[in-house]
């Protein structure tokens, strides 16, 4: 029974980290670069959810505050691809490493200045409330965590497989200038996607925020993202959910059943593992380079 | 412009193409052993940290620079050092065996690691060396009988043939020793690259199927890579913990990595000099930011005493770096003493970069 | 004994054949080209001498050695250096440095060693350079010696390409498509080269080209293939006058 509901709570913060990881993959799987401001981005949408939201900041409803934010934050993605990443186009891959690392450091400066460096709780209408089934008890936030990762990874999903400005997304990131040829306009795709990848980051950080407070420095989380996104392959949107549940999962049996420690080591040993028995992840994608 | 005569092989195998390169390093490392006498003890302390801050971010260009490989995690390395070091002198082995030591230990736990790492590449090998990072850290906490745990561990001071080498007591001679291991380093960091070693690196770096096609073998050489940056760091570190003299494990955090990769990107990815321009900017910026804090304060009234302000000033000196001059500080001076040897001749366009397209390696 | 022998070799890339049943062997001292369409399969096969892909069927002997199951880095120590037919340069160094690379093989020092830069190291040095710059001299590059290979022109890098792999003092070189994108002047001077190489170094060359002229000048043999399978082998005149490979030549891949 103990363990059931652990697992629940697990799945649950599970769908945060897998989240974020999708915004990884977004951005991994339409420019090919890794964005390591991703947790920054969360955090930041959290704190802008949290501005529209709050009764001492904006004082919106919940839902139009939310979505609000994610359109700013979109905003926000779409400026630093923009205004920075793009003036490193078709430089290694390690500059946009440094260069969004360094990004992230902004943001939560940016973060701090503004809403400081105590411990904010975003208002929620479900707070608090928790469903009881057979011994069993879930949280409200958790259950909307869970649906709404759900959908939002489906939308994701088919936004790649289906809509136009997924497969030149696609296109360009196998060859940018191939993509350039044939009419995709390279630039302004990954504005949109970076646009995209700040939005569903505003949602996780949203989600966080409803479990706990927040800080500046819950941008840190971006880390145990990343091991979803590479445990889930970096390519693969379900690929990226599935990492994240398994970490979220493992972390709280971990720090039930095991020595101190290791829970907090769980999310590194466990990517290590993966990337040492399979270098590309469980859903490789990559190929060897043709000579 | 000078014109170099080459009447031997031995021209170009030597470190200096001429005795005025050669005599103007001899001269650099002659004042830099003066200058305690003419500076006092914040600057000889500041001169001595940066010291330090060069040999880490030699052993991070090593890696970066020279090999291509990424690493975000360099700061596990350097507490493996500072902690060997610190903790096999505490148990009475003397600092010339106990320093040797904590650089062997990092670069062999370094290499180690590097087997399986170095299949990866670049992005997943970057994210490898983050989550061994975390790995260590905690098993720093972990590992209370020698490290300390979270109280940390105190770095016993150095004594030499009865010299003393105290960081507080005797500044001095602690600055002499680190500018000795910093010199006898860089020379052998200098000779490993005009060597078949230091070439087969960089034939790794550039293009890996044609180093095969040489004969080169890519873990072999990619692990031995790893391993020499680790050790360097490794000494680094040990030097930092005496310098500290009490730490835990708060000092080698995650931002000391960013740090290292700021030194290496700043100071200009794939020279040696490199590193130390960086170490230069790193060390210098956190005193003129608060120099500027003092004067904003006595003058404007202002208060600038944001938590995080150093840390924005970087990112915001990095994002520049790799926008405007990826090629670094040291690039930018090359191309400074370049167009003064031109004069009036260079040209605007003369060091324009050319428009690359980034094409996957990803096939499907 | 042949140097080369390639018996019955394949290697499909899920259900693509791109190389099936190819056997030849190559004499010591013989010019042997390849030739065919685009998409014959004709660097796959360099690919697989050189230990880049793995063969699905088959095997590879040199110098009566089976190498078909060795490491990509193990083929150069046994004497085969190669070209690229998209040049694979180390773009950030010197012609020098490049081809100081080369040399990889005939280091006899460890990074130990080095580090130091014993006597040991300095006497080696010498001699690598000393066989560097034979290379430089036969190859006439020596303008570009101190240049770097980025801002070098593309038919520079083509040579120094050659240059690279001559370094290596191998036996037998393979060379991918060396006359590609080359002016006339500048394909006139890779023959002339491979014919020194043959003569004055006794060197074994396996070619891959499409400029005939060039094929018909130097091969003492050619092998025709299409489609990852072996259509005729012979000398340039045979090969050309095969039914089959003018077929393979003016069928419909001619414009490809």
């Amino acid at each position: 029974m103990e363990l059931i509901q652990l697992i629940i709570g697990g799945i649950a913060t599970g769908c945060i980290y897998g989240l974020v990881a999708l915004g990884f993959v977004l951005i991994y799987k339409a420019t090919e670069g890794v964005n390591f401001a991703q947790g920054d981005m969360m955090m930041l949408g959290a704190f802008v959810a949290l501005g529209m939201v709050n009764s001492e900041f904006g004082a919106l409803p919940f839902i139009p505050g939310v979505i609000l934010a994610a359109i700013i934050m979109g905003g926000v993605g779409y400026g630093v691809d923009r205004f920075v990443v793009r003036q490193i186009f078709g430089q290694p891959h390690f500059a946009l490493v440094i260069l969004t690392i360094a990004m992230g450091f902004v943001f939560r400066f940016a973060a701090g200045a503004i809403w400081g460096f105590t411990p904010l709780v975003l208002e929620t209408p479900f707070a608090g409330n928790t469903l009881n089934i057979g011994g069993i008890i879930i949280g409200y936030e958790d259950l909307t965590t869970i649906i709404v990762t759900a959908l939002l990874t489906l939308s994701l999903w088919a936004f790649f497989q289906f809509t136009k400005l997924g497969l030149a997304a696609q296109a360009s990131s196998q060859n940018q200038m191939a993509a350039y040829i044939v009419g995709v306009p390279v630039h302004r795709v990954n504005s949109m996607i970076w646009a995209l990848s700040g939005a569903v980051s505003t949602i996780a950080g949203v989600l966080y925020a409803s479990k706990g407070a927040i800080d500046p420095n819950i941008g840190l989380l971006g880390m145990k993202a990343f091991a979803a996104a590479v445990i889930g392959g970096f390519g693969s949107l379900p690929g990226a959910l599935l990492g994240g549940i398994l970490i979220g999962v493992v972390e709280p049996i971990a720090a039930r059943y095991l020595p101190g420690g290791i829970s907090q080591m769980s999310p590194y040993i466990i990517m290590l593992a993966v990337l040492v028995t399979r270098p590309n992840g469980l859903f490789a994608q990559i190929y060897a380079k043709k000579v | 412009m000078k014109v170099i005569f080459k009447t031997s092989y031995d021209n170009d195998i030597d470190l200096h193409e001429d005795w005025w390169d050669r005599g103007k390093m001899i001269a650099l490392v002659a004042v830099m052993a003066v200058l305690p006498f003419f500076l006092g003890e914040y600057y000889m302390a500041e001169i001595t940290n940066t010291l330090i801050w060069s040999l880490a971010g030699m052993g991070l260009m090593l890696l970066v620079g020279h090999t291509g490989q990424a690493s975000l995690g360099h700061a596990a390395f350097l507490a493996i050092g500072a902690y060997t070091d610190a903790a096999l002198m505490n148990v009475g082995v003397p600092w010339l065996v106990a320093f040797p030591l904590a650089g062997i230990a990092a670069g062999v736990f370094g290499a180690i690691v590097a087997i399986p790492a170095v299949r990866m590449s670049g992005i997943y090998l970057a994210i490898a060396t983050l989550a061994l990072f975390v790995i260590v850290e905690e098993a720093i906490i972990i590992a209370e009988p020698i490290t300390g745990g979270v109280g940390g561990l105190f770095a016993p001071s150095i004594t030499i043939a009865g010299i003393d080498f105290d960081r507080y007591a005797s500044l001095n001679n602690f600055y002499w020793l680190c500018l000795a291991v910093v010199v006898l380093v860089t020379w052998l960091y200098a000779n490993l690259m005009r060597s078949p070693t230091g070439r087969s690196f960089l034939a790794v770096r550039d293009s890996e199927v044609s180093a095969r096609a040489l004969g080169i073998n890519i873990t072999r050489t990619r692990s031995l890579a790893f391993g020499l940056s680790c050790a360097m760091t490794g000494l680094a570190g040990a030097l930092m913990g005496h310098f500290i003299t009490f730490f835990n494990y708060e000092l080698f955090s995650v931002f000391i990595s960013i740090n290292l990769l700021l030194v290496v990107t700043i100071g200009g990815l794939g020279f040696i000099q490199g590193a130390f321009f960086g170490a230069i900017l790193i060390t210098a910026v956190p005193q003129l930011i608060a120099i500027l804090r003092d004067g904003a304060m006595s003058t404007l009234g202002l208060d600038l005493s944001m938590p995080g302000l150093d840390t924005l000033v970087f990112s915001v000196i990095l994002i520049g770096f790799i926008i405007y001059e990826p090629t670094g500080l040291y690039g930018r001076w090359l191309k400074i003493r370049f167009w003064l040897e031109l004069f009036p001749l260079a040209r605007r366009d003369m060091f324009r970069r050319q428009k690359t397209y980034l094409k996957t390696e990803r096939m499907k | 004994m042949s140097l080369l022998e390639v018996k019955d070799l394949a290697v499909h890339f899920g259900g693509v054949k791109a190389v099936d049943g190819v056997s030849f062997s190559v004499e010591e001292g013989e010019v042997f080209s390849i030739i065919g369409p685009n998409g014959a399969g004709k660097s796959t096969i360099f690919n697989l001498i050189s230990r880049f892909y793995k063969p699905t069927r088959g095997t590879i002997k040199f110098d009566g050695r089976d190498i078909t199951h060795m490491s990509a880095h193990e083929i150069a120590p046994i004497g085969i250096a190669r070209t690229f037919q998209n040049i694979e340069l180390f773009d950030h160094s010197t012609v020098l440095d490049n081809l100081l690379m080369g040399r990889h093989t005939h280091r006899n020092t460890n990074w130990l060693q080095d580090m130091w830069f014993l006597p040991k190291v300095r006497r080696e040095e010498r001699e690598h350079r000393r066989v560097v710059e034979e290379v430089i001299e036969f190859l006439e590059l020596e303008a570009y010696r101190e240049k770097l290979i980025a801002g070098l022109p593309y038919g520079v890098r083509k040579v120094v390409e050659i240059g690279r792999a001559l370094a290596m003092g191998p036996k037998m070189i393979l060379l991918d498509e060396p006359a590609s994108g080359l002016s006339v002047e500048e394909s006139q001077e890779v023959a002339y080269w491979v014919e020194d190489m043959r003569r004055d170094m006794g060197l074994t060359v396996l070619m891959v080209e499409h400029d005939m002229s060039l094929v018909n000048q130097v091969s003492d043999r050619v092998l025709a293939v299409a489609q990852g399978q072996p259509l005729a082998m012979g000398t340039p005149a045979e090969v050309q006058s095969d039914p089959q490979v003018k077929a393979a030549y003016l069928g419909t891949e001619v414009y490809e």
